[in-house]
């Protein structure tokens, strides 16, 4: 009996239209866990380097987290991974809300699909029912139409579907896939739309077993209590009205502008009015206490619902005020278009307008108000129409297609991918060194469990210690209780404190976690709901195997290198590991540069940021090792980065 | 017993207040894994003796608890107009019956009904209440004047009285015994 996970992976071969039951081994779920960290196995051995995104041999996955679908509160998440069309790096996506858990009930702990299908089709899945309809019918509708027809048709009002929209079906690098209030933004919408998949619908009424049933109850009833308590945990922005800090320091438009005395009493007041006059009420995911997503009613629009920083990103990207964002974001979203990379790609748009790189004549007919060119561009890049065809490549890959200078303008990327619009002052060593290494893609990843500013106050900071049982070891806590200027601290602390904020993010995207509820509150209070102590006793009584923090660890590090094994293979190397050049605006080079290089070091990497023969050897990974010389990634012979030639020439 | 001396029974209820309902399904969760065999050792919500009805867009969020079963499919059903869309009887129903899989294991097709988590010693409260963290389930318990209780009678007893009250005693027993030896 296999506990926890289902032990079966549902292998859908879109071009010949098989659909396989495949039994998993136990031992890769003890060594991966689950979530990104199957999806890279899968990757590293069914995708070979050199190919295409929008090949049939590429992959896409949807993998459970191991806790999806057991009473551990929070535990929702599914990765989406694929080789991503951006920029040929494994993507990753993590869509919350239930599809999830219930593809776990229909007895399921991943989807995998291969191949292309003729045309367009939906997946239905009922538990070991599974079939591929024509979805022709289907083609160009919008999220909410879709999943409401295939309800329909499948007579099933509890079925959970995702899908994409006619951004996803034409490939849109914007492209998210949809799943009630929840979704998987970018990177794997246009595969899905590649492999011609309008959508999965998915039920279950299997049993997920648990190994200690009542211990497990006993800590998860416990821990929901604990989580719904603790102000730490959860969107604040669901509730705190005061948005201040984003709209007065991140830049608006294509992240050029600060707008640092936006925000008042008034202008508060107006916009809570605003939110409360229209909302329905809040909803949450699976199993969680937190409800993290604002259900709007605006006039003339469906119902829809946002969460986090998804309410700022269009009235930022166009300066306008938040009636703007819930005018738009339904239409949006119903086009199957990721709010972060679209406003923004929208703007860099409009700014090559200004600049004339483009022109007029690129945008015949469009509007002349800055609402109503939103509105005609996230038309025009949904369908793929005129230079929409151009911008829905996203900002990075636009730039290069229009060229005359536009790479200029493609100033908030990284790795091809749109990050947040953060320019700031001085350099935070901790936070330059997860912008710049970080593979996770998504947004949220790049802050985690240590504070980003230590607290002056001595009596708070003990008290804040005190609470702090989130830390792995007692030298975080020292190093925090010795941290007084945000950007000092000595090195050997800044790449350990890194590594942990990696970890839990790890831990999360593998186990199932909501980064609300884990990884991404650490850094507020001190008092996340998950960390090293507690995710091994879950796993124990959920999973029956004997854990704890080592072992866990080992599990990250393992997926971590795993990872970036695979994307060295894709071309990952050292010079892509960039923020944005005005991302700061003091910079030092040189001090980067060893920063990046300690960083390596202490992760057992090359100087060019590969894993050395000796790390993936140590961690298991010697099947990657090999793949890696064979493959001329790797020599074997390679040192780690500070016993590397160039890295001791750099210090004399 | 009550203060007067009269037989009183508790009755226990569990209100709902669907403006709180944030659509977690926590209640569904808590309610299979208690149900289970052994306690607590699996999650299926299709097992689940509440279920949460969910539609954001119309903004539909309402925890149903099993009823009894109903033998047949009711005809004559009403229609809901909520928010300008139709909604079937069946959809905010509480009954398992022929007509659908709501409310049946999902195993034997037995019908499922909410037995307020019946155990020795009994809970505090119920596994779905204690489980919404939300405050949409809200537990009561109130004690209720109980007349001197008429007998109950089965099934089969309520279907014979009406055929005699129909037929006349004699009628119904030459039937019975006709039929016994065909
Ligand atoms: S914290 Fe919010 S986003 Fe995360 S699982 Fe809970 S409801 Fe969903
Ligand atoms: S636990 Fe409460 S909030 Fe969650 S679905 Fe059930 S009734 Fe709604
Ligand atoms: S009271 Fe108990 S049996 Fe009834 S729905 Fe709630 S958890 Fe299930």
């Amino acid at each position: 009996m296999r506990y926890a996970e289902t032990g079966f992976n549902l292998e859908i071969d879109l071009t010949r239209g098989s659909i396989d039951k495949v039994e998993t081994d136990p031992k890769e779920t003890a060594s991966y866990l689950g979530g990104n960290g199957i999806s890279a196995k899968l990757l590293f051995d069914r995708v070979p380097p050199g190919t295409d995104p929008f090949s049939p041999d590429n992959l896409l996955i949807f993998s459970n987290g191991l806790l999806n679908g057991t009473p551990v509160p929070g535990a929702n998440r599914v990765a989406v991974n694929t080789m991503a069309p951006v920029n040929g790096l494994m993507g990753h996506s993590l869509m919350g809300g239930m599809f999830g858990p219930e593809l776990k009930m229909a007895g399921w702990d991943r989807i995998v699909l291969r191949g292309k299908a003729p045309d367009l089709v939906y997946i239905a899945i009922h538990n070991d029912r599974v079939e591929i309809r024509d979805a022709t019918h289907l083609r160009g509708k919008g999220m909410y139409d879709t999943a409401r027809l295939i309800k329909e048709e499948l007579k099933d009002n509890r079925a959970w579907v995702a899908t994409i929209g006619p951004a996803g079906e034409n490939r849109s690098y914007l492209a998210s896939i949809d799943c009630g209030n929840s979704s998987a933004a970018r990177t794997v919408g246009p595969v899905m739309g590649d492999k011609r998949v309008k959508a999965i619908a998915v039920r279950g009424t299997r049993d997920v077993y648990l190994a200690h049933p009542k211990e497990l109850w006993e800590m998860c009833s416990r821990l929901r209590k604990e989580l719904d308590a603790n102000p730490n945990i959860g969107d604040w922005m669901a509730t705190d009205e005061d948005d201040s800090f984003h709209h007065n320091n991140f830049s608006w438009g294509n992240a050029r502008i600060r707008r640092k005395t936006f925000w008042s009493a008034t202008l508060g007041e107006r916009w809570r009015n605003l939110k409360y006059d229209h909302m329905s009420r809040q909803t949450g995911c699976w199993n969680c206490p937190k409800a993290c997503h604002n259900v709007i009613k605006w006039p003339n629009r469906r119902r829809f619902s946002y969460k986090c920083y998804g309410k700022d990103t269009y009235h930022m990207a166009s300066f306008q005020e938040l009636d703007f964002t819930y005018e738009i974001l339904p239409i949006a979203q119903d086009l199957g278009l990721d709010s972060y990379s679209t406003p923004q790609t929208i703007a860099f748009a409009l700014e090559l307008l200004e600049a004339g790189i483009l022109t007029e004549k690129d945008f015949p007919g469009m509007p002349s108000d800055v609402r109503g060119r939103f509105f005609y561009l996230i038309d025009k890049m949904a369908h793929r129409e005129g230079i929409g065809d151009i911008l829905a490549d996203g900002v990075s890959m636009a730039a290069e297609r229009i060229g005359k200078g536009a790479e200029k303008f493609d100033h908030n990327t990284v790795k091809k991918f749109e990050q947040l619009p953060i320019k700031l002052g001085k350099l935070n060593p901790a936070y330059f060194l997860m912008i710049a290494t970080g593979e996770d893609m998504a947004i949220t990843q790049i802050e985690g469990s240590f504070p980003q500013d230590p607290i002056t106050d001595p009596e708070m900071k003990e008290e804040f210690i005190k609470k702090w049982v989130a830390v792995p070891d007692k030298k975080f806590a020292e190093w925090f209780r010795q941290w007084e200027k945000r950007d000092q601290l000595p090195a050997d602390a800044m790449v350990a404190i890194v590594d942990w904020n990696e970890c839990m993010h790890y831990l999360d995207d593998s186990l199932g976690f909501c980064g609300f509820v884990s990884s991404f509150r650490g850094q507020f209070g001190g008092t996340t709901g998950y960390h090293v102590w507690n995710m091994p006793q879950l796993i124990t009584h959920a999973t029956g195997w004997e854990f704890d923090k080592d072992r866990l660890w080992e599990c990250f590090q393992r997926n971590r290198n795993l990872v970036r094994a695979l994307n060295n293979r894709a071309g990952l190397r050292r010079s892509w590991e960039r923020p944005p050049e005005d991302h700061w605006a003091v910079r030092d080079e040189e001090y980067e540069q060893e920063l990046l290089t300690q960083y390596y070091d202490f992760k057992g990497w090359t100087f060019d940021g590969i894993p050395t023969r000796e790390t993936l050897e140590r961690l298991g990974l010697g099947y990657v090792a090999e793949n890696l010389i064979k493959g001329g990634v790797l020599t074997g012979n390679e040192a780690t980065a500070l016993n590397d030639a160039r890295a001791k020439k750099k210090k004399q | 017993m009550n203060s007067d001396g009269k037989k009183t029974r508790i009755v226990k209820d569990i209100k709902v207040d669907t403006k709180k309902c944030a659509g977690c399904r926590g209640c569904e969760i808590a309610c299979s894994a208690f149900h289970a065999v052994p306690k607590f050792s699996s999650v299926n919500t299709a097992r689940s003796r509440i279920m949460v009805v969910m539609d954001e867009v119309r903004d539909i969020f309402v925890p149903i608890r099993a009823g009894d079963h109903a033998l047949a499919e009711c005809n004559g059903r009403n229609r809901y107009v909520i928010d300008g869309k139709e909604y079937d009887e069946c959809t905010f129903c509480p009954a398992s019956c022929p007509s659908r899989d709501a409310f049946k294991d999902p195993d034997s097709g037995f019908p499922l009904k909410c037995d307020m988590c019946e155990s020795v010693p009994p809970l505090e409260k119920p596994m779905c209440v204690d489980a919404c963290t939300f405050g949409a389930l809200i537990y009561e318990e109130r004690e209720e004047a109980v007349e001197a209780e008429p007998k109950k009678l089965g099934e089969m007893e309520v279907g014979l009285k009406s055929l005699i009250k129909k037929y006349g005693l004699k009628k119904v027993m030459d039937t019975i015994a006709r039929v016994s030896k065909e």
